[in-house]
């Protein structure tokens, strides 16, 4: 009696463990230009290695809205807001049409892109775009944020979970 | 009669374009069709349009909001130079980015990044995708680190609750709803290109109208707060930072200003907000020498 107790213990959680794995498992694009691999559920984490826009990656489990996935050999953590579950296509052409109407893909090189911004140029000669290129060529390292948050006596929690 | 009811609902549909109006809308071609005033297919037919309207929002990909913010960015850049401080950047985009690690959307299409607007008003703009940009005015209210931190991680709430997303008037739905989906460049006809522009065009002007004169609802300010007060919890910084910094702000606000005594609820309104969230959840947050030190570093330039 005990004991099938505590195999219904055991069993119902490792259970609703299984179906959220299963349904996080399965293949998500990245859905930003350049996302890191880490090696801790952390953004404070080491970087495994980088994977760009359009890539896909495999997804082995999750921890609240951290990802454990593998590509290209090697696996680590990322942040859910980096994929998507939609599949990224990088070229335009007849299968993004059927893409297109299938409602299903988030299409890279549609809508709104650099051809865009080129025509906004184009007729507003007097929005100057250089502070905005020189302001996204910040990037801090995270090697030397993780230096500041511990000189600084910060990250009691250790960056978004 | 039968004709001027389908104009009117997928009129109606296109204008709020919403998760209730889903709703609402499968309720009155139900009633439409039931009545035969519409067939079931012309009911099919506007709830599905309703639903791809209901989903332009959500159809923004970080791509395409990355150029929107860029674009928002270069606009307001335009009308307040940027201050020129390499130490001042580097620190800003120290204690910035390491805030947007801690949000609930850690990533952005091309990242966060943040800049010194060379203006004593007291001003503070966040455009989509993660470009955060602060006034030296509004540097002047922070007289700490984590006072300055409050600042970012409110407009980092902004960025993560996509509020300049939503200032976009809805009837540019209806038109981004086919545009968005539509190849643009060598695919595009001159014309398709020009309307999509066209559409670009008027969705930068409704956001940068927004944050830049009427200001957002206040219940956004609010929610931002409240997104300001997690991200400063996990981060290790004092949400009281930001309650000093409004209190430095009240007294610094000019009143009849162009700036935040414009766009936004007043000081003593927000305090009153803030206190609840702070009460919500307690900061562990620890005091630090060293915080203080380089922060008066960096804002002696200013």
């Amino acid at each position: 009696m005990l004991n099938k107790r505590l195999i219904c213990l055991i069993g119902i959680p490792a259970l609703i463990a299984a179906a959220a794995i299963a349904a996080t498992s399965g293949v998500m694009s990245v859905q930003i230009r350049k996302a890191d691999i880490r090696d801790t559920p952390s953004s404070l984490g080491r970087v495994v290695t980088s994977v760009a826009y359009g890539d896909k990656v495999t997804v082995q489990s999750q921890d609240g809205a951290w990802m454990k996935v593998s590509a290209g050999g090697q696996s680590g953590w990322m942040h859910s807001s980096a994929l998507t579950k939609k599949n990224v296509v990088m070229t335009a052409g007849p299968n993004a049409q059927t893409a297109a109407s299938s409602g299903e893909m988030a299409l890279a090189t549609k809508g709104f892109n650099s051809d865009v911004e080129a025509q906004f140029k184009a007729g507003h000669k007097n929005i100057d775009f250089a502070p905005v290129d020189k302001m996204e060529k910040i990037k801090i390292p995270t090697s030397t944020i993780r230096e500041f948050v511990q000189e600084g006596n910060l990250g009691a929690k250790g960056g978004a979970k | 009669m039968k004709r001027a009811l389908l104009p009117i609902l997928i009129g109606a549909a296109i204008l709020v374009g919403c998760e209730t109006l889903n709703k609402m809308t499968e309720m009155a071609t139900g009633v439409g069709a039931a009545a035969g005033v519409i067939t079931t297919d012309q009911a099919q037919s506007i709830n599905k349009s309703t639903a791809a309207v209901g989903k332009v929002f959500e159809s923004v990909t970080p791509e395409q909001e990355y150029y929107i913010g860029r674009t928002v960015a270069a606009t307001i850049l335009s009308a307040n130079k940027p201050f020129d401080s390499k130490a001042m950047t580097t620190y800003l985009n120290t204690v910035g980015q390491y805030l947007a690690l801690c949000s609930d959307r850690p990533e952005t299409f091309g990242g966060y990044h943040f800049l010194v607007m060379d203006t004593p008003d007291i001003s503070a703009f966040a455009a989509p995708g993660g470009f955060i940009m602060v006034s030296r005015g509004m540097l002047r209210c922070c007289n700490s680190e984590d006072a300055l931190a409050g600042v970012l991680a409110h407009e980092i709430g902004h960025v993560e609750l996509n509020h300049a997303l939503q200032a976009i008037d809805k009837s540019r739905l209806t038109s981004a709803a086919t545009v968005l989906g539509t190849e643009a460049a060598k695919n595009l006809g001159g014309k398709d290109l020009a309307d999509l522009t066209k559409t670009f065009e008027n969705s930068i002007n409704d956001i940068t109208s927004t944050v830049m004169n009427s200001g957002y609802a206040r219940k956004f300010e609010f929610q931002a707060d409240h997104a300001a007060v997690t991200i400063l919890s996990r981060a290790g910084y004092s949400p009281v930072g930001l309650q000093s910094m409004l209190q430095q702000m009240e007294k610094n606000l000019k009143p009849g200003g162009h700036d935040f005594a414009k766009t936004h609820p007043a000081p003593k309104d927000r305090l009153a907000e803030l206190a609840k969230a702070i009460a919500a959840a307690p900061s562990a947050a620890t005091h630090s020498v060293e915080r203080q030190k380089r922060f008066h570093e960096a804002m002696q330039g200013l």
